[in-house]
C-alpha cells in the first residue's frame, strides 16, 4: 500500500477544509471501500481524513413523519432500527442483503452511496478503463461483462452501480444533505447518481471536500409497504444480478400509486419511471406488470455475457409487483 | 473412534502458528511482481523508483537473479521425488509465458513497503500473440503421448468402441464445457526462508514438506541434508500445495540475496496465478447399451488447455472406464497449448470432472431405458477391474442402497418437472462416486519412542493441513502401542523426522497410518519380546502372540490379571526409553487388484425456473473408504468434499479474457465459492469394507471421494426438477433459467 497521511479532525468544518484544499485527499468513514481500493492501488489518495469523530451517527425523526439517517450511521444499525424496519422495510431489507455482517458493522450510509463499481477491469488497476483512467477505453464492453449494466450505459462505461441501499433510496425519493466549502445543500437522490455519459469517472455531483451529512427518508405512507428483493448466484455475500425495490398501492384492482427501482442492471440505481408510468391506473394484474417491465427494459443495451439480465429483470419486476399487490 | 481434533484448541484460540505467522528475528518481506501480459518479452525493467522507496532491500529481476542449478521437471509429489508444479522456472530470461509469471521480486523491511515498492516497478513488454482459451487453440489441439509427468498414458482403449456403439440398442452422447477452477485455500501459500551459512530452513505452507525439500535442493543445487522444511499448520490445500511452485525457491533465493530471513506470502490475486488451477476443459462421452442396460461401449474424450511447458491434464478417463462393466472402452486426452501456468491437481483431480460426465450420461441412459438410476448403476457395476482383478474392496452396491434408503429415494417419481413448491421446482438426483487408490509412493517411515513413565512420542514427516491427520495418527499410534491417547504425542511437520510422501491423492491416511501403525506395533512387539524373555517378568515364557497391551500394561490375552507395564520391564533393564522404526512399502502398481474407493451421492434441489437459481436442499452420501479411523474427522472431510462439489456444480468458474490473457476473477468477491447460507443439510453414511491390500489398517482415505459425484447428482436433480440438462459447469442462472 502507498504511504499516506491520516487525520482525524473533531469538527466538520476542519474535515471539509482539509479535503477541499487537497485534491489527493478523501474522507474515510467505515473504510470498507476506501481502504480496499487503496490496497489494490485503484484509489491513490495521499491523505485520509477520518470523519468518525463527527456527530452524524444517529437516526432521527423528521417533522412530517420522515426519518433522517446520519451519514455515519452504520449499515447494521440502520437495518435493525425499529422505525426503519416498520416505515421503510425496503431500506432495512436492502441493507441486510448487502455485504456481510462484519462489513455492515463498519460500513456507513454515506460511504455506501459513494462506493465504487465492482467492475473487474476497474479494480485490476491495469486494464483500459475510462472510469479509472479517463480516455483509456473500456475493457468491459467487449470483455467479460456478465455483471455489467444494461440500462444507462454509454460507449464509455457499462459498469453497474453496486449499492443495494441506493436502490431502495431511489425508489423512496430520499434526499441527500451535504455540506461543503460553499455551505450546505440538498440533492434529490436520483440526481445524486450520475450516468456515465462521456465522463464515467464522475459518479455523483459532489465537489472535492463536499461531505454527506445525512440522508432523509420522506414520510410517505406507501413506503411502509415497500419491499426489496435481490437475486444473486449465492445466498449471501454477493452483489445483485438483479434487484428490485418496489412499493404499490392498489385499490379496486387498479394501481393507484407505485414506486419501482432496479439494481444490478443500471449504471446508476435505476428508478423505473417508464414502468411506473405504464402502471399508474393500470389493472393490477400480472399482464400489466409484465408489460411495464418490458417497457422499462426495452431500452436495454446488452453485451455478450449480460443479455440474461433483461429477462431476469423483467421476471423479477413482475414477481415482486405481483407479491406486493 | 470418533475423537475430537487434537489441534482444535490451538486453532480456535489462535495459538496455532501458520507459515506466514512464523516470526524470526530480522525478518524481511518479499513480494512478487507478476507479468501483466500472457506472452512476449521483457524489453526493460525499471527498478529505480522501487529501489529508492523506503525500506527496500533488493529488487531482483531476470537480470540479476542467479540461474537455477538444474531445470525443473514436473513430477507428481506422491512419487516422492522433487516435485515442481511446472517444468519452468521464472526469471531466468526475458521470456513471458503466462500472466502472473514472476518477473521481479521485491524485498523490503515490511510487507507494506515491499508491496508499495512492487507497485513502482515498471516493466516494458513486447507482447506476442497468446492462446488463453480453448476456443483460440482448438485447431491446434494434439494428443500427447503421456500425461502427468509421464506417469499415465493419454489414451487407453479396450475392445472396439465403434463396433460397440454400432451394436447398441440405446446410445447417449453428451458433451460439456467446464470453466477453470481455483483451489482458494483460505491460507494463501507462503514460505519463510532462513539461511544459516549454506544450510537452509524453510517454513512452507505445503501438503508435502519432503517435496519442498527435494525440489528446492534440486533447483538450488544444495545437498538435501542441508535443506530442512518445517510446516506445522496449513490452512487448506485442495491440491494447490501438492506441488512445489516457483515462489518457494524464489523466497530462498531472495533470502540469500539480502542476507536475512525472508517471508514471501502470495496475495489472494497472486494465488490465482501462482499455484496452478484446474484447467478449462471440454469432455464428451458416448455410451452404448443394450435394452437391459448392459453397457457395450463407452467413449470418453477430454480436451484441456495446458501450458507451454507440460503435457498436463487431470487424467479423467481411468476411473470412468472401470466403474461399470463394459467390453469396449476408449479414453483419450487431447491438449491445447495455452499461455497459462501448468494446471495442477484440484480436489478429486480427474474424477471430479470425469465422473461428472459419466454419471450425468448414466442418468440420461437411465431415462432412455426407463430404468431407475440407482438400479442401472447396480446392474452395470463391474465385479472386477478391466484386467479381471478383484477389487481390493468394493462397497459400491451397499453405498448405493444405504444412501438411497437414508435419502428416501424409493418414493421418487422419475418424471421431470412434476413437483412445485411456490416459485420452486423440486428435483432429486443421484450419482455413483469412485476415486482411485494410487500406489505410486515410495516407502513411508515413522518412529515410535516410549519413555519408562509410559508416555510416548510418535513421529513422522507429514503435515496437518486441516484434514485431522495429527488426530488420527495419535489414535493409530495409541492403538498400536496399547496406550491411552493422552499418553501419546504425535509429532510431524519437519523433514528431520522419518519421511513420508506428500499427502495427496487421498493417500495421507492410508500411507501415513500404515507407517505409524508399523512403528507403534514394532515398539510394542520389542517390549513384549523383552518381557517374555525376562525371567523377572510375570509374562516370562509366554508366546508373544498371546500377549496384548491395554492402557500401557502387557497382559495375557487369556488371563488379563497376569502382566506388567512397559515401565516395569524397562525399569529392570535400566532403560529410560525404547524406540522402534516402522515402515510401509505399497504393493507394486500392477498389484492384481482393482483399486478404487467407492461412494454414492444423492441431492435434492429447488430450482427457480424463472430466475435460474438452484438451491441445494439436501445432500446425502454413503462412502466405503475401507476402515474408518476416526468417524468424526472422516465425516468432516466428506462433508467438506460434498460442499466443494456443490460449489463446482453451481458457482465455481473463472474465465480468461482472451484479449488480455488474464483471469477475469482474482478475488473471493468475484470467484464465488459457497457460503454458509448456501450449505444444505448433509447426511453421511460410512460403509466399512475390509481391505487387506491398502495397508495394515485397511484404510483408503476420504479426502476426495466426498467431492466426486456431487456435481453430477446435483445436475441430475436439476434435470429432474426442470426437464433441462445443463451442459456447462458451473450451472449459473443464465444457463438454468427458462428461455424467454
Ligand atoms: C466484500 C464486500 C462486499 C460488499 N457487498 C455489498 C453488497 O452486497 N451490497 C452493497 O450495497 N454494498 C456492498 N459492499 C459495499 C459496502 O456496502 C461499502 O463498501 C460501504 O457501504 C462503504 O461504506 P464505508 O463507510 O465503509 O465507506 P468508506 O470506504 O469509508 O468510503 C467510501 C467512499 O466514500 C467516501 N465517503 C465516505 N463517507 C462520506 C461522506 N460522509 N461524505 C462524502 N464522501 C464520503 C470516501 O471518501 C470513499 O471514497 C460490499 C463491500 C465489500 C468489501
Ligand atoms: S465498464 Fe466502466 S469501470 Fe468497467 S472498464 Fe469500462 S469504463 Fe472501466
Amino acid at each position: 500500500m502507498r504511504p499516506l497521511s491520516y487525520a482525524r479532525p473533531h469538527d466538520a468544518a476542519t474535515a471539509v477544509a482539509m479535503v477541499e484544499r487537497d485534491p489527493a485527499a478523501a474522507f474515510l468513514a467505515g473504510g470498507t471501500t476506501e481502504v480496499d481500493l487503496l490496497r489494490i492501488g485503484v484509489h491513490r489518495h495521499d491523505l485520509l481524513v477520518d470523519i468518525n469523530e463527527l456527530p452524524y451517527r444517529e437516526v432521527e425523526e423528521l417533522p412530517g413523519g420522515g426519518l433522517r439517517l446520519g451519514a455515519l450511521s452504520r449499515m447494521s444499525d440502520v437495518a435493525r432500527d425499529d422505525r426503519v424496519m416498520a416505515r421503510y422495510p425496503a431500506v432495512s431489507q436492502a441493507l441486510l442483503l448487502g455485504a456481510s455482517e462484519q462489513l455492515r458493522n463498519m460500513a456507513t450510509i454515506g460511504g455506501n452511496l459513494c462506493q465504487r463499481v465492482r467492475c473487474g477491469y476497474f479494480r485490476d488497476g491495469i486494464s483500459p478503463c475510462n472510469k479509472r483512467h479517463p480516455g483509456t477505453g473500456c475493457a468491459a464492453i467487449d470483455g467479460i461483462n456478465r455483471g455489467h449494466a444494461v440500462l444507462g450505459t454509454s460507449p464509455h462505461c457499462i459498469a453497474t452501480h453496486p449499492s443495494d441501499l441506493a436502490v431502495a433510496l431511489v425508489a423512496l425519493d430520499a434526499l441527500v444533505h451535504v455540506i461543503g466549502p460553499g455551505g450546505s445543500r440538498a440533492i434529490a437522490i436520483d440526481d445524486f447518481f450520475v450516468l456515465p455519459g462521456d465522463a464515467p469517472q464522475r459518479e455523483h455531483p459532489l465537489a472535492q471536500g463536499e461531505l454527506i451529512v445525512a440522508v432523509d427518508l420522506p414520510g410517505e405512507v406507501i413506503a411502509a409497504r415497500s419491499t426489496y428483493v435481490k437475486v444473486r448466484d449465492r445466498q449471501s455475500y454477493e452483489f445483485a444480478l438483479v434487484s428490485v425495490a418496489a412499493a404499490l398501492t392498489v385499490s379496486e384492482g387498479v394501481v393507484r400509486d407505485v414506486r419501482l427501482a432496479l439494481g444490478g442492471v443500471g449504471t446508476k440505481p435505476w428508478r423505473a419511471r417508464i414502468a411506473e408510468a405504464e402502471l399508474m391506473d393500470a389493472p393490477a394484474t400480472r399482464e400489466s406488470y409484465e408489460r411495464a417491465a418490458a417497457a422499462e427494459l426495452s431500452g436495454a443495451d446488452v453485451r455478450r455475457y449480460n443479455a440474461f439480465k433483461v429477462p431476469l429483470a423483467e421476471r423479477t419486476i413482475a414477481r415482486v409487483l405481483e407479491r406486493a399487490s | 473412534m470418533p475423537v475430537d481434533r487434537v489441534d482444535g484448541p490451538a486453532k480456535v484460540t489462535g495459538a496455532a502458528r501458520y507459515t506466514a505467522e512464523i516470526v524470526l528475528p530480522d525478518l524481511a518481506y518479499a513480494t512478487i511482481v507478476g507479468a501483466t501480459i500472457p506472452s512476449g518479452r521483457i524489453r526493460r525493467i525499471d527498478t529505480g523508483r522501487a529501489l529508492a522507496a523506503g525500506g527496500v532491500l533488493a529488487v531482483l529481476t531476470h537480470e540479476d537473479l542467479p540461474r537455477v542449478a538444474e531445470p525443473p521437471h514436473l513430477l507428481p509429489s506422491l512419487v516422492g521425488a522433487a516435485a515442481p508444479g511446472e517444468s519452468f522456472f521464472p526469471m531466468q530470461d526475458d521470456a513471458v509465458h503466462y500472466a502472473g509469471q514472476p518477473v521481479a521480486v521485491v524485498v523490503a523491511d515490511s510487507l507494506e513497503r515491499a508491496q508499495h515498492a512492487a507497485s513502482l516497478v515498471r516493466v516494458d513488454y513486447a507482447r506476442t500473440p497468446a492462446v488463453t482459451t480453448l476456443d483460440e487453440g482448438r485447431d491446434s489441439a494434439y494428443e500427447p503421448p503421456t500425461l502427468f509427468g509421464g506417469l499415465m498414458p493419454a489414451r487407453m482403449s479396450r475392445g472396439d468402441v465403434d463396433a460397440g456403439l454400432a451394436d447398441a440398442d440405446v446410445r447417449v452422447d453428451v458433451s460439456y464445457h467446464f470453466a477453470a477452477n481455483h483451489h482458494n485455500a483460505i491460507e494463501t501459500s507462503a514460505t519463510t526462508a532462513d539461511w544459516d551459512g549454506d544450510r537452509l530452513t524453510l517454513y512452507d505452507s505445503t501438503m508435502g514438506i519432503r517435496a519442498t525439500q527435494l525440489t528446492v535442493a534440486h533447483l538450488l543445487g544444495l545437498h538435501v541434508s542441508d535443506v530442512r522444511v518445517v510446516t506445522h499448520f496449513v490452512g487448506g490445500g485442495f491440491g494447490s500445495k501438492a506441488m512445489t511452485w516457483p515462489h518457494v525457491t524464489l523466497a530462498a533465493m531472495a533470502a540469500r540475496q539480502v542476507g536475512r530471513p525472508v517471508r514471501l506470502a502470495l496475495t489472494r490475486p497472486q494465488a490465482f496465478t501462482s499455484t496452478g488451477h484446474r484447467e478449462e476443459q471440454e469432455q464428451a462421452m458416448s455410451l452404448g447399451a443394450k435394452r437391459d442396460g448392459t453397457l457395450i461401449a463407452l467413449r470418453h474424450h477430454k480436451l484441456s488447455l495446458a501450458s507451454p511447458f507440460d503435457d498436463w491434464a487431470e487424467p479423467a478417463t481411468a476411473t470412468t472406464t472401470q466403474v461399470y462393466a463394459c467390453p469396449n472402452t476408449e479414453g483419450v486426452h487431447r491438449l491445447v497449448t495455452g499461455n497459462t501456468m501448468t494446471p495442477t491437481f484440484t480436489r478429486g483431480p480427474g474424477e471430479s470432472v470425469g465422473v461428472f460426465v459419466l454419471e450425468t450420461a448414466m442418468d440420461q441412459l437411465a431415462y432412455e431405458l426407463g430404468v431407475d438410476p440407482v438400479e442401472l448403476r447396480l446392474r452395470c457395476h463391474a465385479e472386477t477391474d478391466p484386467r479381471g482383478n478383484p477389487w481390493s474392496s468394493d462397497g459400491l452396491a451397499e453405498c448405493l442402497r444405504v444412501a438411497a434408503s437414508s435419502f428416501g429415494w424409493a418414493r421418487r417419481d422419475p418424471r421431470p418437472r412434476m413437483r412445485r413448491e411456490g416459485d420452486w421446482l423440486i428435483g432429486t438426483g443421484m450419482a455413483a462416486a469412485a476415486y482411485p487408490v494410487a500406489f505410486i509412493m515410495p516407502t513411508q517411515r515413522a518412529r515410535a519412542r516410549i519413555y519408562a513413565g509410559g508416555d510416548a512420542v510418535v513421529q513422522t514427516g507429514t503435515q496437518e493441513f486441516g484434514t485431522g491427520v495429527t488426530t488420527v495418527m495419535t489414535q493409530v499410534a495409541a492403538d498400536g502401542l496399547g496406550l491411552p491417547m493422552e499418553a501419546v504425542r504425535f509429532e510431524a511437520g519437519d523433514t528431520d523426522l522419518p519421511n513420508t510422501s506428500a499427502a495427496v491423492g487421498s493417500s495421507g491416511a492410508m500411507m501415513v497410518s500404515a507407517a505409524v501403525h508399523n512403528a507403534a506395533t514394532a515398539l510394542r512387539d520389542q517390549l513384549v519380546a523383552m518381557a517374555v524373555a525376562d525371567s523377572g517378568s510375570p509374562l516370562h515364557g509366554a508366546e508373544p502372540s498371546d500377549v496384548e497391551v491395554h492402557d500401557g500394561r502387557m497382559r495375557l490375552r487369556s488371563r488379563p490379571e497376569v502382566g506388567e507395564t512397559y515401565g516395569e520391564v524397562m525399569g529392570r533393564h535400566h532403560l529410560e526409553d525404547a524406540e522402534a522404526l516402522g515402515s510401509w512399502t505399497p504393493p507394486p502398481p500392477d498389484t492384481p487388484h482393482g483399486l478404487l474407493t467407492f461412494g454414492a451421492q444423492f441431492a435434492e434441489v429447488a430450482v427457480d425456473p424463472e430466475f435460474g437459481l438452484v438451491r441445494v436442499r439436501r445432500l446425502g452420501g454413503a462412502f466405503a473408504p475401507g476402515r474408518v479411523l476416526n468417524p468424526k474427522t472422516a465425516r468432516s472431510q466428506l462433508i467438506g468434499g460434498m460442499l466443494w462439489g456443490m460449489g463446482q456444480a453451481l458457482l465455481e468458474g473463472n474465465r480468461m479474457d482472451p484479449r488480455q490473457g488474464r483471469w477475469s476473477a482474482t478475488s473471493l468477491g468475484d470467484y464465488l465459492v459457497p457460503v454458509n447460507a448456501d450449505a444444505p443439510d448433509v447426511t453421511i453414511d460410512l460403509i466399512e469394507v475390509d481391505d487387506e491390500v491398502v495397508g495394515p489398517l485397511g484404510a483408503k482415505g476420504v479426502g476426495e471421494i466426498g467431492q466426486v459425484g456431487v456435481a453430477a447428482a446435483i445436475a441430475n436433480a436439476v434435470f429432474h426438477a426442470t426437464g433441462r440438462r445443463i451442459r456447462e459447469l458451473p450451472m449459473t442462472a443464465e444457463l438454468v433459467m427458462d428461455p424467454p
